[in-house]
Formats: C-alpha cells, sequence, structure tokens
C-alpha cells in the first residue's frame, strides 16, 4: 500500500479540479480522465493487481483447454495424491486433478464476480442517481429502502435463500447482485446531492432539459470515478462472499467446481497432512480478493475518489 | 436535538418493519409451502388444511402479517418444529455465549486498532506505517475462515498450541472455564475486527492531525504525546464510535463464520444448523434478531455520535 499513501498525498487531478463548462449537448466528461490514467500507471500496485486479475483471467478461461483435466467423473483410485508428475498440485479425497479445479473453479467465481458487479452497480448507480436528484419524499423512500435491505446482513439472507432454493450461477449472481446494490446506491445519491446544485446541472435544466437527461447524461458521468472505484470493490467482496457460501456449502452444489468447497473439503483432511488440499484453494481466493482491492486502491488515489465503496 | 433524536428514531422504526416485511415474505416464498416444509411431503390435504388453520395460514396476507407483528412485539420468534422448542428460548440460551465471544474480541481489536492507528497516522510513509498498513490489508483481503484455517494448521495441528475446537461446555461460565479453547475464536476474531477498524482509524487520525487545533497545541509545546492522547486520540475516538455501530452486520457476519468453524454454541452456529436441516422459523427468528441488532447498532451510533461531539448540531 505505500504507493497509495504517496498517491493520496498529491492534489486532486480529477473531477474535483472544477466543474466542467457546461456545454448542452455533449456529454460533461469529467477533466483529467488521461491524467487520471497517466497517475495509475504510475502506480506500481495498482498495476500490479491489475496484471494480477489478467493474468487470474487468462489462466481460468485459457487454462483448461491446455491442461486437461476431468472434473465431472470422481475416480477413486487416484484419491489424496500429493503433487507429483503429471498432477502439479495432486488430487483431492474425489480424484479430481486440484490444479484443473482450481481453473475451472476460477471460471465461475470471476463470472459471478463481474456480472454481479456490473449488474449492482448499475442498478445501484440509478437508484442513487434518481434518489440523490430527486430529492423530498421520494429521495426519503428510496434510502429507506437502502436502509431495510442493509439491515440483514447479506450472509444470513445467501444461506436462508440457498436453503430454500436450489443455487445456480444466474440465481447466484441475481440475488448477490440484489445484495450488493446499496454501498453504490448511497455513495452515487451523495455526489448527486451535491451535482445537482452545480451550475453546469442548473444550466440544462434551465434550456428545459427532461430531468432523464439531467441524471443520464450529466449526473452518472460526473460520478464516474466513484462507479469505477466501487464496481471494482464490488467485484472483491462478490467473490468473498461468493467463497463464503461455498465454504459453508450452500454455493452450487456437485460436481460444479467451486474455491470455497474446495477448501472446506480440504479442511476435513488438514489433520492428515493433505496441505495441497486446503492451501492452493484457500491462496486463489485471497490472491484474487487482494488484486481486486489493491486495483481498487490505486483508481481510487489516480481517480480520487476518496469515498469507499464500504 | 431533540427533534433530530425523535427523527432518527422513526427512521428506525421503519426500517425495523422493513425488516419484518422481508422476513415475512421470506417465509412465503418457501416452495410447497410453510406447512410442506414442516408436515413433510406426504401430509394429506386434510392435515396441512388442519396446520393451516390451526396457525392462522389460511388468513388473508395482511391479516397474517399483523397476527405475524404481534407476535414479534411480545417477543415471540416463532416455533422450531425440529427441535420441538420455541426460537426464543432457543436463543436466549446461546445470546450469552455470544456475547461473550463477540464482546471480547471487539475490545480487544479496539484495544489495539485505536492505538496502532494513531502510531500509523503520527508515523505516516515511514516503515511502520507501512508495515501496519500491509498487514491489515492482507487481513482484510482474507476471508475470516481462511484466516482460521491458517490459525488452526499453524497454531493448533503444527505446534499443539491451543485446541481447534471452542469450549463446548453449557452457558459462559462453562466457556470461560476452559479459556485455551477459547484462544483461536477470539483470536480469529480479533484479527477480523482489527483488520476493519485499524483502516478507518489511521485514516480518522490523520484528518485530525491536520486540525487547526491540533496545530495549536503544538505551537503552544505540548508533547507530542500529549498532542496524541489528548486532541488526536480524544477527536478519532468519535468517528470509532459510529464506526462500532455502523460495524455491526460485519462483525455478525464474522460471528457466524468462526462460530461454524470453531463449533461454537451460539447463535450463528444455531443459524447455520436450521439452515442445513431445513428448519425454517429459526433461521427466520435469527434474522428479525440480527435485522433488529443492526438497526439498534446504527441508531446508537448516530445518538452517540451527535452527544459526543458538542459542534455537531442538527437543528
Amino acid at each position: 500500500m505505500t504507493d497509495g499513501v504517496r498517491a493520496a498525498d498529491r492534489p486532486p487531478a480529477g473531477p474535483a479540479a472544477g466543474p466542467p463548462p457546461a456545454r448542452p449537448g455533449t456529454l460533461d466528461r469529467p477533466p483529467g480522465r488521461a491524467r487520471a490514467l497517466r497517475a495509475f500507471a504510475g502506480h506500481r500496485l495498482g498495476l500490479l493487481g491489475l496484471g494480477l486479475i489478467v493474468a487470474l483471467t487468462a489462466a481460468c478461461f485459457l487454462g483448461p483447454l491446455v491442461y486437461h483435466t476431468d472434473q465431472i467423473h470422481a475416480n477413486l483410485q487416484l484419491t489424496n495424491l500429493p503433487p507429483g508428475p503429471g498432477r502439479p498440485l495432486g488430487t483431492d479425497s474425489n480424484g479430481y486433478d486440484i490444479l484443473g479445479r482450481l481453473l475451472v473453479g476460477g471460471q465461475s467465481t470471476l463470472e459471478i464476480g463481474f456480472a454481479v458487479a456490473v449488474l449492482a452497480t448499475a442498478l445501484g448507480v440509478a437508484w442513487g442517481a434518481i434518489s440523490g436528484y430527486t430529492g423530498g419524499l421520494a429521495d426519503a423512500v428510496m434510502m429507506r429502502v437502502v436502509d431495510i435491505a442493509l439491515a440483514i446482513p447479506a450472509i444470513f439472507l445467501l444461506i436462508y435463500l440457498a436453503s430454500v432454493l436450489r443455487p445456480t450461477i444466474a440465481l447466484l449472481i441475481l440475488v448477490l447482485s440484489l445484495l450488493s446494490w446499496l454501498g453504490p446506491a448511497r455513495l452515487v445519491r451523495g455526489e448527486a446531492l451535491t451535482l445537482r446544485t452545480r451550475e453546469f446541472v442548473e444550466a440544462v435544466t434551465v434550456m428545459g432539459g427532461r430531468r432523464l437527461r439531467v441524471v443520464a447524461r450529466h449526473l452518472i458521468p460526473n460520478t464516474f470515478g466513484v462507479i469505477v472505484v466501487s464496481a471494482t470493490f464490488q467485484v472483491a467482496d462478490a467473490i468473498i462472499l461468493l467463497a463464503t457460501l461455498s465454504f459453508l456449502g450452500f454455493g452450487l452444489p456437485p460436481p460444479a467446481a467451486t474455491w470455497g468447497g474446495m477448501l472446506s473439503q480440504g479442511t476435513t483432511y488438514l489433520l492428515d497432512g493433505y496441505w495441497w488440499e486446503v492451501y492452493p484453494a484457500g491462496f486463489a481466493i485471497m490472491l484474487t480478493v487482494i488484486a481486486f482491492n489493491l486495483a481498487g486502491e490505486a483508481l481510487a488515489a489516480s481517480l480520487d475518489a476518496r469515498q469507499r465503496a464500504r | 436535538m431533540t427533534g433530530y433524536i425523535l427523527r432518527r428514531i422513526g427512521q428506525a422504526v421503519i426500517v425495523v418493519l422493513g425488516v419484518t416485511v422481508v422476513t415475512f415474505i421470506l417465509e412465503h416464498i418457501i416452495p410447497g409451502s410453510l406447512p410442506r416444509a414442516i408436515l413433510g411431503s406426504r401430509a394429506s390435504g386434510a392435515e396441512i388444511a388442519a396446520f393451516n388453520r390451526a396457525n392462522g395460514l389460511d388468513r388473508p396476507l395482511a391479516e397474517q402479517y399483523a397476527a405475524f407483528l404481534g407476535r414479534l412485539a411480545r417477543g415471540n420468534l416463532g416455533y422450531s418444529y425440529r427441535l420441538n422448542q420455541s426460537v426464543d428460548s432457543l436463543v436466549l440460551h446461546q445470546l450469552p455465549n455470544d456475547i461473550a465471544l463477540v464482546g471480547t474480541a471487539l475490545a480487544l481489536a479496539l484495544l489495539i486498532a485505536i492505538p496502532l492507528g494513531i502510531a500509523q497516522a503520527a508515523r505516516r510513509g515511514r516503515s511502520i506505517d507501512h508495515l501496519a498498513t500491509t498487514a491489515t490489508f492482507a487481513l482484510y483481503s482474507m476471508p475470516s475462515y481462511w484466516l482460521a484455517i491458517l490459525l488452526i494448521a499453524g497454531l493448533s495441528v503444527g505446534l499443539h498450541a491451543f485446541p481447534a475446537e471452542a469450549p463446548q461446555a453449557a452457558g459462559v461460565g462453562g466457556m470461560l472455564a476452559d479459556p485455551r479453547a477459547l484462544v483461536l475464536p477470539v483470536l480469529t476474531l480479533t484479527l477480523v475486527n482489527i483488520a476493519l477498524f485499524s483502516r478507518y482509524m489511521r485514516a480518522a487520525a490523520i484528518a485530525t492531525l491536520a486540525e487547526d487545533y491540533v496545530r495549536v497545541a503544538r505551537a503552544k509545546g505540548l508533547p507530542a504525546r500529549l498532542v496524541l492522547s489528548r486532541h488526536v486520540l480524544r477527536n478519532s475516538l468519535i468517528s470509532v464510535t459510529t464506526l462500532v455501530g455502523l460495524s455491526f452486520p460485519a462483525v455478525l457476519t464474522s460471528g457466524l463464520i468462526v462460530e461454524y468453524v470453531f463449533n461454537v454454541p451460539g447463535v450463528g452456529l444455531t443459524y447455520y444448523n436450521a439452515a442445513v436441516n431445513a428448519d425454517y422459523p429459526v433461521e427466520l427468528g435469527i434474522t428479525v434478531l440480527v435485522g433488529l441488532a443492526t438497526v439498534l447498532g446504527n441508531l446508537l451510533a448516530d445518538l452517540a455520535y451527535a452527544a459526543l461531539d458538542p459542534r455537531i448540531r442538527y437543528d
């Protein structure tokens, strides 16, 4: 985090540098986006995070094309084998190759993580922008809805829903998104509250711009920094929630490979010394979360979106 | 001030009502209905009708909700047909264990995170700050069960220093009678909470250090130690109060996971077991309780914030 600290000392270089001139019909692009990009490029830990994300994604989606393993049929002749030739990370108690299983499990993890971040951010941004811009009673009602949804910790709701319904990838994406849009909604509402009093927004209103246009073309693009940072942290949070759910046994049902499930299963053999069944999955979860958190911190520093997404 | 307090309490009441509505909806999305889930798939139509009549499930939804609310208001959280026990007696039995476990971890975490955050802010950008920031960042990116597994692997399986299971004796007294077995669950929760708090504490202390009154205190020659303890610590404590109130959901979540990993006989583990056994009344009762705790935590945090900082005016 050394670089994050130093970057925070720099004077704001992003949207805070001053209101953009109001030109009706054009996107109010915050100034200094190129500068923000350069700031990110100079951020070593952020680049490390980004590199890790690209490497993990490439490995999980391209790796299985080269490294063929059977992750559907258990093979009881190959159970609990330590790492050796042909099986770099050994096999688990069902005889699945652990490296192959990590890669396949990573696919669903990343798919769900990215999809949840996109869906939750889209919903949260729309909700927050409308709530903050409209104000008054609508704002109060919309924010109470957010409060209510925030009052029940996500993991309790997830466990309940998983005990009632049978989880699939689509259902997990939907439910995780419905639980994750609250943070972005609050953040964007706060931004919208300050933006709606700014001259360029008033100018659009005076010139007869409709409310939807103000929200979609002026408010939301100006919260770009906050949105991108929040979305990055959303991926990390969704992956942790997903892995927790799988670890507790409420994730995708077998034979689907999940990192949380692998960790949970491997823990059973902790006393037997089968370390290769425990550590790879745990480190995979941690590494992925660290990668997104690093990228998020660096983005926050370079876009000067100081508000944290949690 | 009174106006603010009343308004804030009004908001909390609305949110609590919202939580009960959500729980009521959750109860009604059970596929094949609640009586099927309780009486089993072989129950006849007449038996289900009788169950519905006995429990008021044949009434209109609005009436059912009113009855549900009335039940909750009387402290009745529901009845577990699987355990043949009321949910409130179940919870009351175990809540002290949770409070002891989570409370100890929370207190320890604050005792470490507050001085740590201030020390980091005071030595900002030096190696101790980098070291602490890296450590808390790693902890923050770690799911709590992964941390728990690492601690079990190192301290229990590896060094045989502490048992991997929490004390199983009944009651808080029973738990405290075996302090060695409490070390790992408390340690895990403490580390998770330190990661949660110290980053905020560092940011709060950095913000406080930039204030004019700190500059004045330094200018008049107050020793650095006193500046930190009298001015920075006190003012940063205000944001910590809010933080603790707002972190209820996170604390309850890690509590559930730690109880699962270390087999702590608490409400979180009961929730997990209820989910495994499809014991819906227990799940729903605990969900209401958890929601209430969160709302109460937020409310107290806001009120404490207003009371502690005389500069805050809400009128």
